[in-house]
């Protein structure tokens, strides 16, 4: 007998979550625009509040459409759960707010976008949770910031600005040594590239936004409940395992075993903060996921061509991406990334701020502006605009040079895109 | 709710609120590899609608201590054992896969013991192939993967269990991967070597309720026909697009049967 075998991420990507709709035979999944279900009689009415049916009250805490993204999501990062958040930053602050609170701790990679960045180190501090920074690739240093009150490790699959590629082996294992989660940020990679699950994570959230909507379209966040957790034997998590007086005494880890996080996300996160997204995003960000294992080839295949076009041109200085031999992480990322490191890289011209804004302004392709994962290329200088006020010693410390930029490689001709960069780096060098 | 059983500690959830003894009571029995968990939503409807719930861990399952029992008729003991300590002398006996066998032996050896049975995603005998029961002993992931894929009739179930946004399939494997090794093999030989099924079917005086999805394919439909034909008076319900993990797939559907059957 053929041992019986599940489908394959392409197959997931198109069907995990949602079939025919059986009212009325719709083969794409409906957009629910409705804020409220209608109960089919008192006793349903108070079996769906008390968490005793499944089903929708209030498109705050579900819908049916979000809830077909939500599926899709775990299913396609071998998880169980997800939760559909406003914003990628929404997601990041519903998965620390679950098992974090005042007095809690937190360890975080320093290479961090900048918004999730400013949520830990100022917004979150305000509300009494703390958090030491160190650097991903120092172990010891992971290792010496974890305190009695830590809660969970955090960073990202692939950091920012440098693709800092983090080791999830050893930071799953040391999560787990010290009885917390590694929660990490997927958005660079999505579950295409790197199912963190697979290699030591235990909580995973994206802007989907990015990547896997992959249209520059709509704003949305991910959060992900990978059940590899145990909650109960760690015992630093009362909020998952003792009676929850916000829920008539429910205690979380006894109504699921393998996902008390996701339900008390939901059922307290979604609820109270409210952060949650829209069924026509999802609806969006749904036709974006049903093609991503087509575009992210593409948009690695295009990235490949741009660095090694950067590498060998006379004006750039350095290219930081993980499959290049010099990159700090090069041994590290053919074993967790071999598909490829994404599409957002960094490096640096020869020249000053003024240099890099004239690279900037000739670009006719890339489109200059803060965002990344689009279908479209993009580019941003850190210098002249995130990071403008920064003085230049500050900006090196943060890994930032007068001339580096950022791509986010989209999915156009590479050629086209390779004769736009060589427009940008002459423009940029005719002035210096 | 913990209780001591046999020196083990015998875990049972309640419904989410405590344990009446004064109230009809429920025993909810799991099946192979599983834990309460997989009843969450129809013993919580019902703890909430006049009913006592011990939705059970067996031993070396979840939170219950102890090994795995290695026979049907051991852990009918056990759970015979349970009543015994939680001081109930009757209850009604829900039972999925392996869990049904269990009602079935306890109804059929104890009828004093038993007020009704209610047997889900059963067949008698409950044969497993040869391949998936060396796979339990050789390599449990792959028997979990088996077991997994064969249960699930669907990858869009729906409203999802225990709610929207929950991934049933990859909920399944999480918990049976959360399972101590070597539990799993205990599990389907128990199953497997089960032999008095229709003697204690013909000896069920209490009603019976079958509920079967159409496309289980774990416990085909076809093999709960000897049960439907020795079991005095049971009724039977065929729950359309459902597998083997029909409380996950169908929580109303099974809720809407049991409700019906208990009142």
């Amino acid at each position: 007998m053929a041992a019986p075998k599940y489908p394959g991420f392409d197959t997931l990507a198109l069907h995990a979550g949602a079939a025919p709709d059986p009212e009325t035979g719709a083969r794409a999944t409906p957009i629910y625009l409705t804020t409220s279900f209608v109960f089919r009689d008192s006793d349903h009415a108070a079996s769906l509040f008390n968490m005793e049916r499944a089903g929708h009250v209030y498109s705050r805490i579900s819908n049916p459409t979000t809830a077909v993204l939500e599926e899709r999501i775990a299913a396609l990062e071998g998880g169980v759960a997800g939760i559909a958040t406003a914003s990628g930053q929404a997601a990041l602050h519903l998965g620390l707010a679950t098992i974090a609170g005042a007095g809690s701790h937190v360890v975080a990679s320093r290479a961090l976008y900048g918004g999730s960045h400013n949520l830990l180190d100022y917004t979150l501090r305000r509300f009494g949770i703390d958090t030491t920074f160190v650097d991903p690739r120092d172990i010891d240093a992971w290792r010496a910031a974890i305190r009695p009150t830590t809660r969970v490790l955090f960073g990202e699959t692939l950091g920012n600005p440098g693709l800092d590629v983090l080791n999830l082996p050893v930071l799953g294992q040391l999560a787990l040594d010290h009885k917390v989660p590694l929660m990490v940020d997927s958005t660079f990679t999505t579950p295409y590239l790197l199912k963190p699950l697979d290699h030591g994570a235990h909580l995973i959230y994206h802007s989907a936004t990015k990547f896997l909507c992959g249209h520059g379209t709509v704003i949305g966040g991910l959060l992900v409940d990978g059940g590899n957790f145990d909650w109960v034997a760690s015992g630093k998590f009362p909020e998952l395992t003792e009676p929850y007086d916000g829920f008539h005494g429910m205690v979380f880890a006894e109504e699921s075993t393998v996902a008390p996080f996701a339900l008390r996300a939901r059922r307290e996160g979604l609820r109270d903060f409210g952060a949650t997204m829209n069924p026509m995003a999802a609806f969006q960000i749904l036709q974006g996921v049903e093609t991503l294992h087509l575009r992210m080839p593409r948009h690695v295949e295009n990235a490949r061509k741009i660095v090694e076009f950067l590498t060998r041109h006379p004006m750039v200085e350095s290219v930081s991406y993980p499959e290049l031999p010099e990159h700090p992480d090069y041994e590290l990322a053919k074993t967790l990334l071999p598909k490829g490191c994404g599409a957002v890289f960094s490096f640096s011209i020869k020249g000053d701020r003024a240099a890099g804004r004239r690279f900037v302004e000739s670009l006719k392709i890339f489109s200059h502006l803060a965002n990344v994962g689009d279908a479209r290329s993009l580019v941003i200088h850190p210098a002249s605009t995130t990071h403008f006020r920064v003085a230049t010693e500050m900006l090196e410390a943060s890994g930032i040079r007068e001339g580096t930029m950022r791509l986010s490689v989209g999915l156009e001709d590479p050629d086209d895109l390779i004769d736009d960069l060589t427009r940008g780096l002459k423009a940029a060098q005719k002035g210096a | 709710m913990l209780l001591s059983v046999n020196g083990h500690d015998a875990y049972a959830y309640t419904g989410g609120k405590s344990f009446n003894p004064a109230l009809p009571t429920l025993v909810f029995i799991h099946g192979a590899q599983h834990d309460h968990s997989v009843w969450i939503l129809q013993s919580r409807y019902l703890a909430h609608h006049g009913y006592g719930v011990l939705a059970l861990d067996l031993p070396g399952h979840g939170r219950s201590g102890g090994a795995a029992l290695e026979s049907v008729e051991a852990i009918a003991a056990w759970v015979i054992a349970v009543l015994d300590a939680a001081g109930i002398a009757k209850a009604a006996l829900i039972g999925h896969s392996m869990g049904s066998l269990v009602s079935l032996e306890i109804a059929g050896t104890q009828p004093a013991r038993v007020t009704k049975i209610a047997l889900i995603g059963t067949a008698n005998p409950m044969r497993v192939s040869p391949e998936l029961l060396n796979a339990t002993r050789d390599d449990e992931a792959l028997a979990q993967d088996m077991v997994n894929i064969w249960s699930h009739s669907t990858y869009a179930a729906k409203p999802s269990n225990p709610g929207p946004g929950f991934w049933i399939v990859g909920e399944n494997l999480r918990l049976m991967q959360r399972i101590k090794p070597g539990v799993m093999h205990t599990d389907f030989v128990a199953c497997n070597a089960y032999a008095k099924g229709r003697e204690r079917a013909a000896a069920v005086a209490c009603p019976a309720l079958l509920v079967l999805g159409a496309d289980d394919i774990m416990a085909h439909p076809k093999g709960a026909r000897e049960l439907q034909t020795d079991i005095a008076g049971q009724r039977t319900v065929l729950v359309k697009s459902c597998g083997h993990a029909l409380m996950a797939e169908q929580p109303d559907a099974v809720l809407d049967a049991l409700k019906g059957f208990l009142a």
